[in-house]
């Protein structure tokens, strides 16, 4: 996964007005500055509401209301693990709770090293392949304990 | 001598169980072999129980090997794979295998087999064929076609596409819209995914043909974040569809122009519901709107718009091409045409099965699913998402229908069918549908924002055995409350799957089984 850089207000600015010329561009610019910064730091939402002519209130609305805009950086990596009913009826809420205990996190926390931050997802539409998950980006189907646990150690390698 | 071809398949679902890695051990192979193959990326057959399924163009056509590990591709070379050699992962060809073989594959005919970003190949197998018929038949023709034919809206709610489209093409206005909802959230579906990544050129001329028919210039499909991979394959499509004049000013050598953006999502469940998509699109917090004004006549940046969901527009080109009878004649009484039914979730044969209206519950779990992978009894299934009714066995001659359906209190909204064996708690499952539906509430409406917190709590009274007949009324009114004072389908439909398991698995809450019989 591409690292994100820290936040840099000049930058954010750039990202803004190259998404100005779109219709509604609220969404594009939050993705665009999640992909940058990998959240949607708070000196964002006065930039945003500036440039469209918005409600600091309004922006803030907006991002709070979608859960893929995070408000804090996450950890090096970030690993979504499905908790929608196709992967729970392949025991995917006994290898959640197991993710949980071994990385002493809870949903949408980072781990104590920084490495790792552990998302719910509502479904990625691996039904079939269940259970589900998604590290950066990447899929991964059919999952037991012992791929997860893998799948998690090769994340947390420094 | 032409390159031997391999067909190795890129749909996510695929590459979950690594297709890529065995990718790479063909290319790693081929090298060390000597060889020289052409890999052809496909989207995926919809055997995911079979994935990777990595076929080879032999004399005798296609033939399907699966499931294939990376570690596995030495010895296939081994094997004589490239002539269709024998090997205990050879399934043989693809057409004959049981799950394949009893389809009608009308909206998913090419994927899985087309090299989904050649427009060259689409066009071979007989894609654009009907972007041409549209175009030589005007705009009411379209519309009629389209009527006539019988397709209902494919998201869930089964609205008949015709009517919409001609309601937005009667309406007047300088611009209009085109919106296709690719926001498939619910659980136990990916037909959405399986075509876009599979056959994106298919959604692309649907979307052109309805925006021909309904006068708009543009198109948005508003997309799922948590599909990076059909954005990507769909971005590219458009780009290769506007080089090659499928899109753009002009599109196809006629007066219509027709372009698309794509919209990424960000997490909101809700989004999918029409409405709530429409503001998302505008760039506001994704809110359920009061319907009237229907997005027919105010959508889009408040012009006429026509929202269909992904299958309804990848329908359209086979329904122009061959024409609306021969789509008609199949189905079972007011659904008409196919439905690809998504088998998901704890079946054997997990994937998906495009057939015509009518097979039963039962039909499709026992029988195309060959019941539970964990290889216990089968206990319920969920149909329709996280807002469809849970089923017993006893129910499981129900005909999938929408009207069937919606007469045993469920729905079989996208046609996702998620099957649990009798290791399932359907007190935690009715309890996770209100917890689902707090998380995703738009919280525009107050059933539906409050309502179902409060459905998390009284659901947690009655397991742990608290005033159990009286918290058991309050929760059938909480879910009467939900279902005729919710503003849009998520506070209105989450009853189902709790009202349901209660009705049917009242051992789960404390009460007495019913002992097979169902519930009056």
């Amino acid at each position: 996964m591409r690292r994100a850089i820290p936040w840099s207000s000049a930058r954010a600015q750039e990202i803004i007005e190259a998404n100005l010329s779109l219709d509604g561009p609220a969404l594009p610019i939050l993705h665009a500055l999640q992909k940058e910064f990998g959240y949607i730091d708070r000196e964002a939402v006065p930039l945003i509401a500036q440039a469209l002519n918005l409600s600091r209130a309004e922006i803030h609305g907006v991002v709070s209301f979608y859960h893929d805009f995070r408000e804090a950086p996450p950890g090096r990596h970030v690993l979504k693990l499905c908790r929608a009913e196709a992967c729970q009826s392949m025991g995917a809420d006994a290898l959640a709770d197991k993710a949980r205990e071994n990385l002493r996190v809870g949903w949408g926390e980072t781990t104590a090293d920084g490495r790792l931050t552990l998302e719910p997802v509502f479904c990625l539409g691996l039904c079939a392949c269940a259970p589900a998950a998604m590290l950066d980006g990447r899929v991964f189907g059919g999952l037991d304990q012992g791929r997860l646990s893998a799948l998690i150690d090769q994340a947390r390698r420094p | 001598m032409t390159r031997p071809r391999i067909f190795v398949p890129r749909d996510a679902g695929a590459l979950s169980l690594g297709s890529d890695e065995v990718e790479r051990a063909i290319i790693a192979a081929e090298r060390k072999l000597g060889l020289n193959v052409e890999i052809v990326r496909t989207g995926s057959r919809g055997l995911f129980w079979l994935e990777p399924m990595i076929e080879i163009e032999t004399a005798e056509g296609r033939i399907a090997y699966g499931p294939v590990k990376s570690g596995d591709v030495e010895g296939l070379f081994a094997a004589n794979w490239l002539d269709g050699g024998p090997h205990q992962l050879r399934l043989g060809r693809p057409e004959d295998i049981p799950f394949l073989k009893r389809q009608t594959r009308f909206t998913f005919a090419r994927c899985g087999i087309v090299d989904r970003l050649s427009l060259a190949d689409y066009r071979a197998l007989g894609g654009l064929r009907g972007l041409e018929r549209a175009l030589s038949l005007g705009q009411a023709t379209i519309v009629e076609e389209v009527t006539k034919s019988g397709l209902r809206g494919r998201g869930g709610a089964g609205f008949p596409t015709g009517i919409k489209w001609r309601t937005t093409a009667e309406a007047q206005a300088a611009q209009k819209y085109v919106v296709c909802n690719a926001d498939e959230g619910d659980s136990g579906t990916y037909a959405d995914r399986m075509i876009m990544e599979g056959d994106p050129f298919c959604l692309l001329e649907g979307m052109a043909i309805a925006g021909i028919a309904v006068g708009a210039t543009k198109g948005f499909v508003y997309i799922r974040s948590e599909y990076p991979n059909a954005i990507e394959i769909l971005r590219r499509a458009i780009e290769i569809g506007r080089a090659e004049n499928m899109l753009g000013t002009g599109i196809a050598g006629s007066a219509h122009d027709f372009d698309i953006e794509i919209r990424v999502g960000a997490g909101a469940y809700v989004c999918g519901e029409e409405t709530a998509l429409l503001d998302s699109l505008e760039g506001k917090r994704g809110q359920v709107r009061a319907k009237p004004p229907l997005p027919a006549h105010k959508g889009a940046f408040g012009q006429p718009t026509v929202v269909n969901n992904v299958i309804s527009l990848a329908t359209v080109p086979a329904i122009l091409a061959g024409g609306a009878d021969a789509y008609r004649d199949l189905g079972y009484g007011r659904s008409r045409g196919t439905m690809p039914i998504q088998i998901a979730g704890n079946a054997k044969y997990r994937g998906l099965f495009e057939a015509a209206f009518g097979l039963t519950l039962g039909d499709i779990v026992d029988d195309i699913g060959g019941g539970t992978a964990s290889g216990r009894p089968v206990r319920a299934v969920q149909v329709g998402g996280p807002l469809g009714a849970y089923f017993p066995r006893a129910l499981f001659d129900t005909p999938f229908d929408y009207e069937a359906f919606t007469a045993k209190n469920g729905l079989i909204g996208h046609g996702g069918v998620v099957v649990f064996d009798d290791t399932v708690d359907m007190a935690r499952q009715a309890r996770f549908a209100m917890e689902f539906c707090s998380i995703e509430s738009c919280g525009k409406c107050t059933p539906c924002r409050i309502g179902s917190t409060r459905g998390v709590e009284v659901i947690d009274r009655i397991v742990k055995g608290e005033r159990r007949a009286e918290n058991l009324t309050l929760l059938q009114e909480l879910c009467e409350t939900m279902r005729f004072g919710s503003l849009c389908a998520l506070g209105g439909f989450v009853p189902f799957p709790v009202t349901s398991a209660i009705t049917h698995f009242p051992e789960d809450f404390g009460g007495a089984p019913l002992g097979g019989a169902v519930a009056a």
